[in-house]
């Protein structure tokens, strides 16, 4: 069961094969047996799960249809979920419980999934390896003693080790991309704007943007067209229509334009840019065309996020005081030392390290020299994007430039971890969409090529990306032991 | 360039985090080396560019008209916090 596309299981459904309460019951006993050792679910939603699958039941049998009805999921820790803790991977949230769900959370919820816990994630959304967590890391179901990527690590591997068919996760610089390369899934990130924010505890607001990991694009498709759409209490929410993703998914490729990244391929490993290739050789076969295209301030990408992520968490992060929720230090002996102690004690330290980043580089003779410079090249990798999509219709790299790296190489050097994600902040600070699918392996673990589009092109990607999994069985790769 | 202990002390404060002395070495460090790597930035020929603060041109703050749109959920969001009394959020004496 655990093996079947969205589709698949929904078709079950209707036919009465199985029952939601079946299906939520057969994931449930997985994650009791398989997330002791992979760690990637932080809080069990058992009880509900069981009474949101008969509720999904009950609607079936009134005649009621929709791909998601019934189908179990699981939630990064970031979305609010009215009643259930929602921590972000922080001892600073360990004990908030959410008064309200998010637009992601409570759209899902009206489609009728079935959610079955929260996922492990790197601590505020901060780290690209799940190992920032207060919870303890998440381990790769590929191989336990590496990481899964991050910040949503636990997502990816629950997706990977076939936990639940869909989990939820937000990319800031790379956070749905970078875990679904590593774990050998597909994770979508949509154009910035495209999904509601609200609810969505914040980490750089001008970035931050809610996807999804599935095991396949046309799953994935059928996610995001329920999460996706306008939402009033979202200042930057996007008041478009949003397409029928599902209706253009096999759409043919004859004539579509690709072009390969030149700055993504300098000085990439031989054995991943062979893969990048073998996909390009599939999507010639089915009629794209491709030409290679340049970015040359995409170098500068990962230092442009590295100031302007952190000025946004250093004041986002400012209402975490230790008044309102949260936690608070011991014996405060003044109102100063009640916030210092409470943040120091209940943030971790790469989130420290990122506040403090953001504070200098936003304080009095630094703003000039750091944040408005940033802001200024951010402007100029974003007019290298639009100049490329006057040329071709999507971009094609590697999603990373290594596979999965062992639990603790990288965590004591931060710049070293930042970049493993040279080849994913470029859509972030563009706004872009982007998806990350598997395609193929290196040293026995998956690797990941990246298509990323023009603003609002999501069902060109999920063409794209669907017609290479028709013609490749690398998505349907499971790791020994989670088959 | 380096950042001092002096320095980190600063910021540290400005942001309101209390570091203890074991810490305080490594932060020295980590974040010497991140002001280092984005000092890249500096190299940049940028010229007459207008600084981007959101990745979607020509979206404006969005109004809606002036109506109680929520209801009073204190009792509900006050679960959350620390230490409440009589509804109110108590923290450490500020006036003598």
């Amino acid at each position: 069961m655990h093996n079947l596309s969205i589709g698949e299981l929904g078709e079950r459904l209707d036919k009465r094969q199985i029952s939601s309460v079946e299906l939520t019951r057969h994931f449930l006993a997985r994650i009791e047996l398989l997330n002791p050792a992979l760690n990637a679910l932080i809080t069990l939603t058992a009880t509900q799960a069981l009474a949101d699958a008969t509720v999904a039941d009950q609607r079936r049998a009134a005649g009621e249809r929709g791909p998601l009805l019934g189908i179990p999921l699981i939630h990064k820790d970031i979305f609010c979920t009215d009643g259930v803790r929602t921590s972000c991977g922080s001892r600073m949230l360990d004990n908030f419980v959410a008064p309200y769900d998010a637009t992601v959370v409570s759209r899902l919820k009206a489609a009728g999934v079935v959610m079955l816990g929260k996922a492990n994630m790197d601590e505020f959304a901060m780290g690209s390896s799940n190992e920032t967590s207060y919870y303890g890391p998440v381990k790769n179901p590929w191989d336990l003693s590496k990481v899964p990527g991050g910040s949503s690590g636990g997502s990816a591997a629950a997706v990977a080790a076939r936990l639940a068919p869909i989990a939820t996760g937000t990319d800031t610089g790379g956070s749905i991309r970078q875990p679904a390369a590593l774990t050998g899934i597909t994770g979508f990130k949509p154009t910035y704007g495209r999904v509601s924010r609200y609810g969505m505890i914040a980490f750089a607001s001008s970035l931050d943007q809610a996807g999804v990991f599935t095991r396949s694009a046309e799953d994935a498709a059928a996610v995001l067209q329920v999460m996706a759409g306008f939402d009033p209490r979202d200042s930057t929410s996007v008041d478009a229509a949003v397409p029928d993703y599902s209706a253009t998914l096999n759409a043919p490729l004859k004539g579509l334009k690709i072009g390969l990244l030149r700055e993504f391929f300098d000085g990439l490993e031989p054995r991943n840019a062979a893969l990048i290739h073998d996909a390009l050789a599939v999507y010639k076969s089915l009629g794209a065309q491709t030409q290679e295209v340049s970015l040359p301030h995409l170098p500068l990408s990962v230092p442009t996020y590295y100031v302007v992520a952190p000025a946004e968490c250093s004041s986002n992060l400012s209402r975490f005081d230790g008044v309102r929720f949260g936690y608070r230090c011991e014996n405060p002996k003044d109102l100063l030392d009640l916030y210092k102690r409470s943040r120091g004690e209940g943030f971790g330290p790469e989130v420290k390290r990122r506040i403090m980043t953001g504070t200098y580089v936003l304080s009095a003779g630094y703003f000039d020299a750091y944040y408005l410079k940033a802001q200024k090249v951010r402007r100029l990798i974003t007019d290298d994007f639009r100049a490329a999509f006057t040329k071709v219709d999507l971009v094609i790299g590697p999603t990373t430039p290594t596979p999965a790296f062992s639990i603790g190489a990288k965590i004591d050097d931060p710049v070293t971890m930042y970049l493993n994600d040279i080849y994913t902040i470029g859509a972030n600070l563009a706004g872009l969409p982007g998806v990350s699918l598997p395609c193929g392996f290196v040293d026995d673990l998956p690797m990941g090529l990246q298509l990323v589009g023009p603003h609002f092109a999501e069902a060109k990607l999920f063409n794209a990306a669907h017609s290479y999994q028709q013609n490749t069985d690398w998505h349907t790769r499971a790791p020994r032991g989670y088959a | 360039m380096s950042l001092t202990r002096q320095d980190v002390e600063k910021i540290a404060h400005l942001a309101r985090l209390s570091i203890t002395d074991q810490e305080m070495p490594v932060y020295v460090t980590s974040l010497s080396s991140i002001v280092n790597f984005v000092d890249e930035l500096s190299r940049a020929q940028i010229g007459d560019v207008v600084p981007m603060a959101h990745p979607l041109d020509g979206q404006h703050q969005r109004l809606r008209a002036d109506e109680v749109s929520e209801s009073d959920h204190h009792e509900k969001y006050q679960q959350n916090a620390p230490a409440v009394a009589a509804g109110l959020y108590v923290v450490p004496r500020v006036i003598e």
